[in-house]
C-alpha cells in the first residue's frame, strides 16, 4: 500500500506538470485546451526522435548514466523536446486560437478548435512514428532499489520526482521574480487592467503557451522514461489533467500541483482494489467528492 | 493649447445605440476637471472612449497635440495618460508592491525612486507592500489603484468614481489624496457621483446628461448654480 502511494506521487508529479500548463492557459485565455494532453505526446516523440534517430545518426555519444535507464542523449533531448513543443504550442496559437480570439469566438468554439488541434497533433505523431508502443532505450534492464519499509522504487522514478520538483520551483521563480512572470499573473488576474497598465497581452499569451507547452513536453518525456510511449498516451492523460486542474481550483498553479498529486495517488491506490482500467473513473470520483466539499476547488477563489 | 481635447465624441457598446452623442471636453495642463451627471449619462463611457477601451464612432481625441482617437490603451498609456477604472482597479492576487510594479510595466529602466516617492505619498502602502491586495480594505485598495496609475508619472490621470463604495471617512481621505496628486502637477479628469465634493475639488466641471454636454464652468460656480443644485446635488 505504501508502495502504491509512492508510485502515486510519481504519477501525480507527471499529471501535475501537465495540469499546471492547462491551468495557466485557462487562467489567461479562459478556455479548456483539449489539445494539452497531445502536447505531452508530442514532447515524448520529439525526445524519441532525438534519442533514437537524430543523435545516433550524428554519432552523439551516449554513455549510460547508471543507475538510470537512459544516457546523455536523453539529457540533451529533454530540454530540446521542451523547446520544440513550446514552439508547437505557440504555432497553434498564432495560426488557430489567435485568429478565433480576434473574431471574438466563444470559449466553446475555442475548446472545439483545440479538440481539432489535438487530433491533428496525434495523427501527425501516428504518421511519423506509427502506432506501436515504444521505449526510449529498448531492452535496458530497469532494476528497482529498496527503500526503508520495503518500498521498491526504480532510480528513474526518484529522478522523475526530482525533475518535476525542479521544474515547479523554476516556474515559481519565473512567476514571482521576473517581469514577464508577474505580467502573466497580472493578466490572469485582471486582463483589462493589465492592458490599461500597458502590458502587451499578446506577448503574455505567447509566453503562456510556451510555458505550458514546455511543461507538457516535460511531463510526456518523464512518463516515457517511467513507462513507455504511444500516440494515444497524452489523450489518455487528458481526463486526469482536467480532474487535477479543476480539483485544485482551475486557474491556480499551486492548486494544479496539489490536484495532480491527489489524482495520481488516488489512481494508484485504487489499483489495489480495482482493475487499472478504472483509473480515469477513480480520478473523477475523487474530483467529484472533493468538489462536493469545496465547490471552488482546493485553492479556488472564495467568491 | 490644452493637454486633452475631446471634440464631438460619439460612442457606444453596441452597433445601434450611442451612449455618447457628441461630447466635448477640454483639460489644461495641471488642471483638475470634474464630470458630473445622472446615472447613465455616459460619464464612465467617456473615460473608456478617451482611453481606447471603446472605439469612438465619431469625434476626435487629442492628447498633447497628438491625435489618439481609437488608439489602444497599451499605446495611450505610453504617451503619459493613466486610467483608474471604477471597479476591479487592482490586481487582487498580486502583492501591493507587484501592483505598483505592473503600473510601471512599460518602463525598462530602474524605477525604484518613483516607487519610493509613491510610498512617501501613501505610507500605509509601504507597510503593506508584501501583502496581497485582495486582503486589504476598500480604502487601501483605492490607494493601491491610485498609486499604480501614478507609477509612470503621467501628465493626465483619468479617475472613474474614486469614492464609489467607500465609507464617508475614507471618501475624504481619497479626495485629500487627489488634491495632493494635483499639487504634484498632474492634470486630472474625474468622473464622480459625489458631485458636491467633486465640484469643490475641481477647477472646472462639465455636467453631462443623455450623452451630451449640458453645462460647464468653474467648479464653485456650478456649485452655486440653481439648476445643478436641484438636479444633481440633491436639494433646492
Amino acid at each position: 500500500m505504501l508502495e502504491l502511494f509512492v508510485y502515486g506521487i510519481v504519477l501525480g508529479s507527471i499529471i501535475a506538470l501537465g495540469a499546471i500548463g492547462l491551468t495557466l492557459v485557462y487562467g489567461i485565455l479562459r478556455f479548456a485546451n483539449f489539445a494539452h494532453g497531445d502536447l505531452m505526446t508530442a514532447g515524448a516523440y520529439v525526445a524519441l526522435f532525438f534519442v533514437a534517430s537524430l543523435f545516433p545518426s550524428l554519432g552523439v555519444p551516449d554513455a549510460r548514466l547508471a543507475p538510470f535507464s537512459f544516457g546523455w542523449r536523453m539529457v540533451a533531448a529533454f530540454p530540446l523536446a521542451m523547446a520544440a513543443v513550446a514552439g508547437v504550442a505557440i504555432l497553434l496559437d498564432k495560426t488557430l486560437y489567435r485568429k478565433l480570439r480576434q473574431k471574438g469566438s466563444s470559449a466553446v468554439m475555442l475548446a472545439m478548435s483545440a479538440l481539432g488541434a489535438s487530433f491533428i497533433v496525434r495523427m501527425v505523431v501516428l504518421i511519423l512514428w506509427g502506432a506501436d508502443y515504444r521505449s526510449f532505450y529498448p531492452g535496458v534492464l530497469r532494476p528497482a532499489m529498496e527503500l526503508p519499509l520495503g518500498v521498491k522504487i526504480r532510480p528513474d522514478q526518484v529522478l522523475i520526482l526530482g525533475v518535476a520538483a525542479f521544474l515547479v520551483v523554476l516556474l515559481h521563480l519565473f512567476l514571482h521574480r521576473t517581469k514577464m512572470g508577474k505580467a502573466m499573473r497580472a493578466t490572469a488576474d485582471n486582463p483589462e487592467l493589465a492592458r490599461v497598465s500597458g502590458i502587451r497581452t499578446e506577448r503574455v499569451i505567447t509566453c503562456c503557451w510556451a510555458t505550458g507547452g514546455a511543461l507538457a513536453a516535460a511531463a510526456g518525456v518523464l512518463y516515457g522514461i517511467d513507462v513507455q510511449i504511444h500516440p494515444g498516451m497524452g489523450w489518455n492523460f487528458l481526463l486526469p489533467l482536467f480532474a487535477a486542474a479543476i480539483l485544485g481550483g482551475i486557474g491556480n498553479v499551486y492548486g494544479a500541483l496539489i490536484g495532480g498529486l491527489v489524482i495520481g495517488v488516488l489512481q494508484q491506490l485504487s489499483t489495489a482494489f480495482l482493475l487499472p482500467t478504472y483509473k480515469p473513473a477513480v480520478a473523477f470520483v475523487g474530483m467529484i467528492l472533493i468538489l462536493l466539499i469545496r465547490p471552488q476547488g482546493i485553492f479556488g477563489p472564495r467568491e | 493649447m490644452n493637454l486633452l481635447e475631446v471634440e464631438g465624441l460619439r460612442a457606444g457598446y453596441t452597433e445601434e445605440v450611442d451612449i455618447l452623442n457628441g461630447v466635448s471636453v477640454q483639460v489644461g495642463e495641471g488642471e483638475i476637471v470634474a464630470i458630473i451627471g445622472p446615472n447613465g449619462a455616459g460619464k464612465s463611457t467617456l473615460l473608456k472612449a478617451i482611453f481606447g477601451l471603446l472605439r469612438p464612432r465619431e469625434g476626435k481625441v487629442t492628447f498633447s497635440g497628438e491625435d489618439i482617437t481609437g488608439a489602444a490603451p497599451e499605446v495611450i498609456v505610453r504617451k503619459g495618460m493613466s486610467y483608474v477604472p471604477q471597479v476591479q482597479n487592482v490586481f487582487t492576487s498580486l502583492t501591493v508592491q507587484e501592483n505598483l510594479e505592473m503600473g510601471a510595466f512599460v518602463r525598462e529602466d530602474d524605477f525604484s525612486d518613483r516607487l519610493e516617492a509613491l510610498y512617501r505619498m501613501f505610507p500605509d502602502l509601504e507597510r503593506k507592500k508584501g501583502e496581497r491586495v485582495g486582503r486589504l480594505s476598500g480604502g487601501q485598495r483605492q490607494m493601491v489603484a491610485l498609486a499604480r496609475a501614478l507609477m509612470l508619472d503621467p501628465k493626465l490621470l483619468l479617475l472613474d468614481e474614486p469614492s464609489a463604495g467607500l465609507s464617508p471617512a475614507m471618501v475624504s481621505v481619497v479626495f485629500e489624496k487627489i488634491r495632493e496628486i494635483k499639487g504634484a502637477g498632474v492634470a486630472i479628469l474625474i468622473v464622480e457621483q459625489n458631485a458636491k465634493e467633486a465640484l469643490r475639488l475641481s477647477d472646472r466641471a462639465y455636467v453631462l446628461a443623455m450623452g451630451r454636454n449640458v453645462l460647464s464652468g468653474p467648479g464653485e460656480e456650478l456649485l452655486e448654480n440653481e439648476e445643478v443644485g436641484r438636479l444633481y446635488l440633491g436639494g433646492g
